[in-house]
């Protein structure tokens, strides 16, 4: 009989995370207000460089370069008004909403997969990813908050003016019923509004499900509750597949709304993946350090580290898709996305970094043996692929919502602390609520003789 | 390497037999060449003493090797050699390449992968495969033991093999 383990969120450990969360609330004060007065506030012109083909100008997207530069001609309209200050505090916290919003469903999706799959190995450690799901209704909150406060800064298409009979934009107004349905084009989005609300809303209830039939797996044993959670489990990536794409439509691709892609859900999906695993992996790392997992061995280290490696090819597979098609077909309404990140002064570093820390660092450190099964390597490449990731969203939407008004300093750090912290915070909350791993889980047993 | 020619075999009936006699014969100062089983028995290489294999370091080397090869085609004839725009992009367009560059590596690295196992199984056209006994791939464990190669006698081999819970000890001849 194998004895239940707790986690106990101690208090030094939660001073630790409000001072972290502290600090960054201070740095991204900080950092909001020297922007506030350096010379990005004064340059008004740079707004619309990410934004090329909006105005009807989807016929000269190679002017992209002169565009932002002689954009001095009066274009400023109404919902160009946010300083980029402002704009840039709105872009950041997006992006941290979204990727942290997708962090917490990847918890609970690696839950449900372990469950519809009937993996053994992962029966005890699947607990650490699931406590990302308890993040969720913050997330929730917080994207819709910072959606309507700042919806006008980060999605163009939210302009009534682009819907008018006259003068409006015929790409933008064609997909109007995507973002108003069922009212007029440039009215409340409801669509868009709703499908955020009806994702967490049923993301939330069937973690809660899961959650709740895991924990009385504790109390009353036996394979009736393994099999209601597999039952379950698919109920809720058969919603995940559809919600997780959609969701990348809306809170990402639509903000670039004249362009789009259809690997765009997928490769949302493989950076979310890809970062959930590193951080569920690092977490599992750093309890085996404190000497708790006692359930937990090289082996199943090993096998988190493979799906961290495997997921890493995945998204460069899913990028290089993307890009490849772009690149090689050249139809200029589909290369602007890639001018604004590639062939742009300002991200083309961001740009490669992106590759360098996302593939070629994990893929040649992680591809021996040795490198998986050592937690000292995973310590540094599980947290250096979560950033990586971090970067992918910053490079998905700071081009389109900022522009050349965008940039990495204390304001994005401190964000990033922020976010981190509260997280954290909340997971290992919700981790020190019920043991680390059900003891009578059908196949802990299984997978305690996992050997690899 | 080399091969014996005189060989005691002993053959197994169960594997959690076979990796208690494994450890026991290892104990005893007998030198085991080779195991087979009809199934991939979990930690057997553990208790033979097996080191890690190079193999993934053969396929590595193997792969990049394909990946240096299609580089410095694509690259020495498309981009210098004969230099041709195609599609408007450089002459040297790297991503253009790397779905041929993917391909190459992969190529190459399971072809080596497949030369390699027909060397070290001794499927070469001029080798000659060894059947120590024809049920190791059907349900018995065979462990061989290479006579030459130990200093035990005959004799005393055959008595630890059998004390270890070997169903039959056998000898076996090869040219």
């Amino acid at each position: 009989m194998i004895s239940e383990e707790r986690y106990e969120f101690t208090a030094t450990a939660k001073k630790r995370l409000i001072i972290t969360l502290l600090v960054g609330v201070v740095l991204s004060v900080l950092g909001y207000f020297t922007l506030g007065s350096g010379d990005h506030g004064s340059g008004h012109g740079g707004d619309d460089h990410a934004e090329v083909v909006e105005n009807g100008h989807g016929e000269e997207p190679y002017s992209a370069e002169e565009h932002g530069e002689s954009d001095e001609h009066g274009e400023e309209e109404a919902h160009h008004g946010s300083s980029p200050s402002v704009k840039r505090l709105l872009s950041n916290l997006w992006i941290n909403n979204v990727f942290f919003a997708g962090l917490a469903i990847i918890g609970v999706f690696f839950f449900a997969i372990q469950y519809a799959s009937q993996a053994g190995w992962s029966a005890g450690l699947k607990r650490i990813p699931f406590a990302f799901g308890s993040w969720l209704p913050i997330a929730f909150v917080l994207m819709l908050v910072v959606f309507m406060v700042g919806g006008h800064d980060l999605f163009h298409w939210i302009h009534a003016d682009l819907y008018a009979a006259e003068g409006g934009d015929d790409i933008v107004k064609g997909k109007a019923p995507y973002f108003f349905w069922p009212l007029e084009g440039g009215a409340f989005p409801l669509f868009w509004v709703g499908r955020l609300v009806i994702f967490f809303a049923v993301w939330y209830l069937l973690f809660r499900k899961l959650r709740s039939l895991a924990f009385s797996e504790d109390i009353e044993g036996g394979t009736t509750k393994w099999y209601k959670l597999r039952s379950t489990s698919a109920i809720f990536l058969v919603f995940f597949a559809v919600s997780s794409s959609m969701a990348a439509w809306d809170w990402i691709m639509s903000i670039d709304v004249h362009w789009f892609s259809t690997m765009f859900g997928w490769y949302a999906f493989a950076s979310w993946w890809v970062a959930g695993l590193a951080l569920s992996l690092f977490i599992v790392v750093m309890l085996k350090d404190k000497g708790l997992l006692s359930v937990v061995n090289e082996n199943h280290i090993h096998d988190l580290g493979k799906f961290v490696f495997a997921f890493t090819i995945f998204w460069t597979y899913i990028w290089f898709s993307q890009f490849l098609l772009i690149y090689y077909a050249h139809i200029p309404e589909e290369t602007v996305y890639f001018l604004d990140r590639w062939k742009d002064d300002h991200y083309a570093p961001v740009f490669y970094l992106n590759l360098i820390i996302n593939f070629f660092f994990p893929f040649l450190v992680l591809m021996t043996r040795d490198a998986k099964r050592h937690t000292r390597i995973l310590k540094v490449v599980c947290p250096a692929v979560v950033f990586g990731h971090w970067l992918d969203f910053y490079l998905m939407i700071s081009p389109g919502t900022v522009g050349d008004n965008g940039g990495f300093g204390f304001l994005e750090i401190g964000l990033i602390l922020v976010y981190v912290s509260a997280f954290l915070y909340v997971t290992f909350n919700a981790l020190s609520k019920a043991p680390l791993f059900a003891k009578n889980h059908p196949m802990l047993k299984e997978s305690l003789h996992h050997h690899i | 390497m080399s091969q014996g020619t005189n060989y005691v075999l002993g053959v197994y009936e169960d594997e959690d037999v076979l990796m208690d006699a494994i450890t026991a014969v290892r104990e005893s100062g007998v030198k085991i060449e080779e195991v087979y089983s009809p199934f991939p028995v979990h930690g057997i290489d553990d208790v033979l003493g097996y080191k890690r294999s190079w193999l993934s370091i053969a396929a590595f080397l193997f792969g990049i090797t394909g990946t240096c090869l299609a580089l410095t085609m694509m690259i020495g004839m498309m981009g210098i050699d004969w230099p041709m725009i195609i599609g408007g992009k450089d002459y040297i367009p790297i991503p253009s390449f790397i779905p041929v560059t993917f391909e190459m590596t992969v190529l190459l690295a399971s072809f080596g992968m497949v030369g390699t196992f027909f060397v070290i199984s001794n499927l070469k056209p001029w080798g000659k495969p060894r059947i120590y006994d024809i049920r190791i791939t059907d349900d018995k464990h065979v462990m061989a033991i290479d006579l030459d190669r130990n200093d035990k006698s005959e004799a005393d081999i055959k008595k630890v093999l059998q004390s270890s819970g070997a169903s039959e000890v056998n000898n076996k001849k090869f040219d």
